[in-house]
């Protein structure tokens, strides 16, 4: 019951979702359809789950006085208040004014910022890696400089820049994708076709 | 007191009224984005209180935002819109006439099963709707992965190696489909650990790792300007929006 009808439910499904696929008929369509919205519904209801450990997590920091504990108070204010702005009767739901300000002034700065911050890091991880040692380095600055002078905010420097590097990303920097594409596409069917068989159970975790 | 202290508490007090004067000239949430950027930005100095708190104030804020696009996005015409239309109807007109959909309430359950794993005794419930999620994904994916990442690929790979147009033999076309060919052929060659790479096998797989060099080379230069412009974006809203410093 606990570990034998999840496996049959999985290779139930995933047999369906997989069979559907050759066999055009309007009901199995309907099925299918049915099915990838139920998926999304539960995908959205299980974010209650990570609600609930976020919660949990800085109540118990909190309560336990745990170092640091004073910040849990800015992530629980900020959980609560944006819930309040997104859910409230007659807020108007994610077009309210404060929750959309919210939005563009405190995710928004936060986020972009944080990945902007990668540039530097990222810079100074390059003065280290990008050394021209061997010929295999030697590439992959040239590659990166290429592209690089290609994309800087002013525009192309040069036509000449813009062609190797169009060039670049055309046809060796296609090739080696489309390697690895092909690599994490046949990964991808082997651990679904070892999830469907029963093989992998991982997700259902220990009794 | 020491000097140093004093020094500080002054600096901050500073700090403190030029941000009011923001307040009172740009507005609350102006200024706070401003704040927020600068906290983030005060990393590259060192880990420090206003990085803190600008980083549990995201966490808190966009958990619930997600869970808020969620519902109102996906929750209230997917499944209360179906399940009960003249609930929604207030919310999205055009769904209050539709017929009402029963089967929806096998995804309301399952997910209120998957809510289970709360629970410490009736946790083993959220198997079943986790194995539904799986099942689905699963089979999805099979599918999906074996139509695009596999047979697209190997199909788009299998080029003309001599190509011609309208004003006849086309060299850089040539050589271009050539090099994506055998870049391609090298680059699974390399990535092919049950053979030892030996011989004319551990040619192609080092043809491969120059091919997978020129990627990764693109990808990081196409990575770090695209930080780059996130960075020029946080630089226009700190001097533009915030200070008016441009145009």
């Amino acid at each position: 019951m606990k570990r034998r009808v999840p496996l049959m439910m999985v290779f139930v499904v995933s047999l369906f979702m997989v069979v559907q696929n050759f066999v055009p008929l309007d009901e199995w369509n309907w099925i299918y359809q049915f099915l990838l919205d139920w998926t999304m519904i539960i995908g959205i209801l299980s974010l209650l789950l990570g609600m609930w450990s976020l919660w949990k997590v800085h109540t118990q920091k909190i309560k336990r006085k745990s170092e640091n504990y004073g910040y849990s108070f800015i992530t629980l204010s900020g959980l609560i208040l944006m819930l309040i702005f997104g859910f409230f009767p007659g807020s108007g739901g994610i077009e309210n004014y404060w929750y959309r300000s919210f939005f563009y002034y405190i995710m928004v700065p936060i986020q972009a910022t944080m990945f902007s911050l990668l540039a530097f890091f990222i810079a100074s991880a390059a003065f280290r890696a990008f050394r021209a040692r061997s010929v295999m380095a030697t590439l992959l600055l040239l590659a990166a400089l290429v592209i690089m002078v290609r994309f800087v905010p002013m525009g192309p420097l040069s036509p000449i820049v813009s062609d190797a590097a169009g060039w670049i990303l055309k046809v060796p920097n296609l090739a080696a994708k489309r390697a690895i594409i092909i690599g994490v596409g046949l990964g991808a069917v082997a651990t679904a076709l070892k999830v469907m068989l029963g093989i992998e159970r991982s997700y259902l975790g220990r009794d | 007191m020491t000097r140093r202290q004093l020094a500080t508490y002054i600096f901050f007090g500073v700090v403190v009224i030029l941000f009011a004067i923001s307040v009172a000239l740009k507005g609350f949430f102006v200024t706070f984005g401003a704040f927020l950027t600068l906290a983030i930005f005060s990393f590259l100095y060192d880990d420090n209180p206003y990085y803190k708190f600008a980083e549990h104030l995201f966490v808190g804020v966009s958990a619930a935002y997600w869970m808020c696009m969620g519902f109102w996005g996906t929750m209230v015409p997917n499944l209360f819109g179906r399940l009960y239309p003249p609930m929604v109807g207030p919310v999205i007109p055009a769904l209050k006439d539709n017929p009402s959909d029963p089967f929806m309430l096998i995804p309301l359950i399952l997910g209120i099963m998957l809510l289970m794993r709360l629970s410490s005794k009736a946790g083993w419930i959220s198997r079943w709707a986790l194995a539904f999620v799986v099942g689905t994904t699963a089979g999805l994916n099979l599918v999906r992965y074996l139509r695009s990442d596999f047979i697209q690929q190997i199909s788009s790979t299998a080029m003309p190696l001599y190509v011609t147009n309208s004003a006849g033999f086309s060299l850089g076309e040539t050589i271009s489909n050539i090099v994506i060919f055998i870049g391609v052929m090298c680059g699974l060659i390399y990535f092919f650990f049950s053979k030892e790479h030996k011989g004319a096998f551990g040619a192609g797989a080092r043809a491969g790792v120059i091919v997978l060099m020129i990627t990764f080379g693109a990808s990081f230069g196409y990575t770090v300007m695209a930080r780059i412009s996130l960075l020029v974006g946080r630089m226009q809203y700190l001097l533009d929006s915030w200070l008016g410093m441009i145009g």
